[in-house]
């Protein structure tokens, strides 16, 4: 990839997709997240990062204004965080950082140099995906990446949910197809370790 | 969004001397969950956006020698809700815990929920907080606007969900900035203030002051609740919301405070309804009649009327709440009294 000086994304970068990210990777840069020893730079434009992506190491070309959701869905062709509400309010973009549910959408993804990312494309041999399948948690799909990656955060820190603290705990994502009643089940599901049989 | 400038100090003095960089436009990031929409939207316009998130100092919650808890302003809601050093503030658990959506929780920090802008629509639209000087409101659609503190031009409520519970807690603030190692504290009620003109701001700070620290006083003996109306669950704002910290003893109110969200263009503290409950037994009936007096003197705009009622209601059952009594749900009327419109639009003064 050309040390270019081409802002935003272009449309042919994207298609060079993970290769562009692979040769990205090789060129020496100033990237935030690398060295914590320097003086506090004021980042301006375009800047490499690294970072972990679905346990990966990853370098990234970003500007300050680029969302950790832009990043993910242009950079590294990983679409399932969905770009649904300006303030993240859908809870559609919803990834894991370091662990932590945050919404991608507003996130800056320099703010994320460093840090290691888990979005829903690594979760497809996990349990919560196929709970979802089996109860029909889903009906056009849109909000279902957003709700599984929340779903896989909040068990983790809840393994023993009552149907209450479930309802509770997934109120940051909205599904305009209301399947709530079936996102319910499947996660009763899990809680109760019917997934395993 | 606006092109702009990043950098992620790693301590408080870098985070001082770039947030008061002179010259420019310059605002903190922490969680991002308020922020980074109202930066798409171009309301907000920085020139240099400075993330605090990352610096050590603010990471952490503490209790110092005189019992004080103090927590940074990277400490995110969920962190806080977890640590057991929480439980005796009962009333500011209840507000996170009414934030019921995970990503909210993880990603947004305590000061950066009480540092939430407005969410009026005229604002979120780019009309300025006063939107044509409190005009637009009145003519327009306004169910979810002051009703108290808005016969200036400013009708918007504050935003934060926090504010009323910390206030009641008698929460102060350490701000740093924009001198080097100038650090000032202040009552976190004295945060905010009703905005006058286009151009000041809903809160005191100055162009490079950061608020660096919340700080909860010892919770003593006294007891607390917050109580929410809300349309639905989730991450809405609520339409009403009250919060109370009660000193009482042998069955009699000793001290009380009383705070109003959702209601005013700052945390609505209701003092003389507060002083006028010292004294009494802790009953429905006197809560009902606490909530009446703590909306004193609110005047509907078009359509919000009905909020003067949910108040009240907040402030009953956030008593109730704080004494263990039932809330209660649809328990007759409350007593109505005439409403008082504003319909003209507000004079200049």
């Amino acid at each position: 990839m050309s040390q270019s000086t081409s802002k935003g994304f272009s449309r042919r970068e994207f298609l060079r997709g993970s290769s562009a990210a692979a040769a990205a990777s090789s060129v020496a840069s100033t990237a935030i997240g690398q060295d914590t020893a320097v003086a506090p730079q004021v980042v301006t434009g375009e800047t490499s990062i690294t970072l972990k992506i679905n346990g990966e190491s990853k370098t990234a070309k970003v500007e300050p204004r680029t969302t950790l959701l832009d990043m993910l869905r242009y950079q590294f062709d990983l679409t399932a965080a969905k770009p649904v509400s300006a303030d993240g309010s859908s809870g559609a973009s919803t990834v894991l950082v370091d662990g932590r549910p945050v919404m991608a959408s507003s996130t800056l993804a320099l703010s994320v140099a460093g840090k290691e990312i888990t979005t829903c494309e690594s979760l497809v041999d996990d349990e919560v995906p196929r709970a979802f399948v089996e109860h029909d948690a889903q009906q056009c799909g849109f909000c279902t990446p957003g709700f599984v990656v929340a779903v896989r955060a909040f068990l983790n820190q809840h393994p023993d949910a009552t149907e209450e603290q479930i309802l509770a705990g997934l109120n940051g994502n909205i599904c305009r197809c209301g399947t709530y009643a079936n996102v319910l089940q499947a996660v009763v599901s899990l809680v109760k370790g019917e997934q395993n049989g | 969004m606006k092109r702009f400038h990043y950098a992620q100090p790693r301590s408080e003095q870098e985070a001082v001397s770039l947030l008061a960089t002179p010259g420019k436009e310059t605002v903190a990031l922490a969680g991002g969950t308020d922020l980074v929409g109202l930066l798409k939207r171009m309301v907000v316009t920085p020139d240099l956006v400075v993330n605090v998130g990352e610096i050590r100092t603010l990471q952490d919650i503490d209790h110092d020698a005189e019992g004080n808890l103090w927590i940074g302003a990277a400490v995110h809601l969920d962190e806080f809700l977890r640590d057991r050093r929480s439980d005796p503030y009962a009333s500011a658990k209840q507000v996170i815990q009414g934030i019921s959506s995970i990503q909210l929780q993880a990603q947004g920090t305590l000061i950066g929920e009480l540092l939430r802008r407005p969410n009026c629509w005229y604002f979120r639209d780019g009309h300025g907080l006063l939107a044509k000087q409190g005009t637009m409101v009145i003519e327009g659609a306004n169910r979810y606007h002051a009703i108290l503190g808005n016969r200036g031009p400013a009708k918007f409520v504050n935003a934060s969900r926090l504010a009323p519970a910390l206030i009641s807690l008698g929460a102060r603030l350490r701000v740093i900035g924009p001198e080097p190692d100038q650090e000032t504290f202040l009552d976190l009620a004295d945060l905010y203030r009703t905005p006058t003109s286009e151009g000041e701001n809903e809160n005191v700070l100055a162009p490079g002051q950061l608020v660096s620290h919340l700080i909860l006083p010892p919770h003593g003996n006294r007891i607390s609740a917050a109580y929410e109306v809300r349309h639905g669950e989730g991450p809405d704002p609520p339409l009403a919301s009250a919060a109370v910290s009660l000193d009482v003893r042998l069955g009699r109110v000793q001290e009380a405070r009383i705070v109003l969200g959702q209601v005013a263009p700052v945390p609505w503290v209701a003092a003389e309804a507060a002083a006028h409950f010292v004294g009494k037994t802790i009953t429905e009936e006197s809560a009902e009649q606490t909530g009446v007096e703590s909306v004193a003197g609110a005047i509907a705009l078009s359509e919000n009327d009905y909020k003067i009622q949910l108040a009240q209601v907040a402030v009953k059952r956030a008593i109730l709440r704080a004494a263990g009594l039932e809330t209660g749900g649809l328990d007759g009327p409350m007593p109505q009294r005439p409403v008082e419109r504003q319909t003209e639009p507000t004079p200049l003064v």
